[in-house]
């Protein structure tokens, strides 16, 4: 059996190596910042974790219903493909500023990509 | 099989069950998302004994000592009564009032004896309750063998419990407290990393204590304090840093005024504008802030953007003002 792409990223560490640079990534980002202000930033950099978890194939217990549930309330605000794909320039940023091999990038980029229609809610 | 106590209601984990799946099947509606110890959505407080540590991993040091805990992580071996986090989750010690001297025209110290019970760090706060009226105060001095609390107390222009405290409260009387409270503690563990201080009136007492744990610590790297006042009558302790940096290389002080006459020596403008346009990069810096809930919350912001860590900011943002809850005020009758 293959490694898992969590393992081979570098599980727990890889995700707290990549959490401030990707929270701060997003808090500069114009685009989306206004998703990100005004809330507890311990709260929402644990948010951020639980989605570079998911994104590194990491163990969540995330159902479809959840997520969608989860991100009702931005998708009422605005939150649309725009933003979801600056998200995800974010989160390529991030891992390659980590020097993450491309072929690993490309892989939690699918994964993140495969939540798009429950984060928008459709 | 252990038995988890909340609000009141006792029920009875499964084996091997988490905290949160048992309330959640008894029926609680307890918040969470990720299920996994990672989004702390589920986070909840051990009302007296410490948690599990694996339910305590990734959480702040601060929440940790205040025995906060994910109940998605938490299977526990033995009995437990859980509440969830809040402001009121640590009880009212009625104290005895052993020492008041001015320090400023509207600044006193006030001296509290405490309990032997009641452990606190250099850089902390408390809670004082008169009447209805909740105000956070800074701790001023370090733990001693006497077991003694320091606070410097602000006049403030119709402040309730300000006033009171200036002129009524004498020595020999007893004062409510709750605490302590607050993150700006010297805990960084490595006498390299460069330390900026920002605050604000008389959290000064706050950043003091954390200055002097620093340097008794051997902490060779810079460490910058910024002092804000709106006017010259809310500065105070001047004498005493400029001596500290005087004495320690390593220390500087920056008192700033935002209004009024500016005079030689101080630095026009917020306290927080001038710390961080003089230290733009901050990566591997930790940084302390604490007073004014908007200064704290934009200053966080801004030095986490200029590189910081966010386990590397500690900041505590003050309720300078707030209404008592019901159930304090019923715990808060003088005991003594």
């Amino acid at each position: 059996m293959t490694q898992s792409l969590y393992d081979r990223i570098g599980g727990d560490a890889a995700v707290n190596a990549a959490v401030d640079i990707f929270y701060r990534k997003v808090l500069a980002d114009d685009r989306i910042n206004d998703f990100f202000e005004d809330v507890d930033m311990e709260k929402q950099a644990a948010k951020q974790k639980a989605f570079l978890t998911v994104a590194f194939g990491g163990p969540n217990n995330y159902t479809h219903k959840a997520m969608r549930e989860g991100h009702a309330h931005l998708v009422q605000r605005g939150l649309n493909d725009t933003h979801f794909n600056a998200v995800m320039e974010n989160l390529a940023a991030t891992l390659q500023e980590l020097k993450v091999p491309p072929e690993l990038i490309a892989e939690a980029a699918a994964i993140a990509e495969s939540t798009r229609g429950d984060v928008l809610g459709r | 099989m252990p038995t988890i106590t909340f609000e009141n209601r006792r029920l009875v984990l499964r084996e091997q069950e988490s905290v949160l799946d048992g309330l959640l099947r008894h029926g609680v509606p307890i918040r969470s998302s990720c299920r996994n110890g990672v989004c702390q959505s589920c986070m909840m407080r051990a009302v007296d004994q410490t948690p599990p540590a694996a339910a305590q991993k990734g959480l702040r040091g601060s929440l940790k000592a205040r025995n906060h805990f994910l109940a998605c992580q938490c299977r526990p071996t033995a009995d437990m009564e859980v509440a969830l986090p809040g402001h009121d989750d640590l009880p009212w010690v009625a104290v005895k009032v052993i020492g008041k001297q001015k320090l400023s025209e509207r600044v006193i110290q006030l001296t509290l004896q405490c309990p032997e019970s009641f452990a606190f760090q250099a850089g902390q706060f408390i809670n004082v309750l008169h009447d209805d009226s909740v105000r956070s105060y800074s701790i001023a001095n370090a733990p001693n063998a006497q077991h003694t609390l320091e606070m410097h107390i602000y006049r403030i222009d119709n402040g309730r419990i300000s006033n009171w405290v200036h002129d009524e409260l004498a020595i020999g009387d007893t004062l409510n407290i709750q605490g302590p409270f607050g993150d700006c503690v010297y805990n960084s563990g490595d006498p390299q990393e460069p330390l900026l201080l920002v605050g604000t009136g008389c959290v000064l007492a706050a950043l003091r204590g954390v200055i002097h744990t620093a340097l008794q610590h051997g902490h060779t790297a810079p460490i910058h304090l910024y002092h804000g006042s709106r006017s010259l009558d809310g500065v105070y302790l001047t004498n005493e840093m400029q001596a500290l940096q005087a004495r320690y290389p390593q220390f500087s002080y920056t008192p700033c005024l935002s209004g009024g006459e500016v005079p030689g020596g101080f630095t026009a403008g917020r306290a927080a504008d001038a710390a961080l346009a003089q230290h733009p990069k901050l990566r591997d810096w930790r940084i302390y802030l604490c007073g004014n809930t908007n200064m704290v919350k934009t200053t966080k912001r801004k030095a986490f953007l200029a590189g910081a860590a966010l386990d590397h900011i500690h900041a505590d943002p003050f309720e300078f003002s707030h209404k008592a809850a019901p159930a304090a005020q019923a715990k808060a009758n003088p005991v003594l």
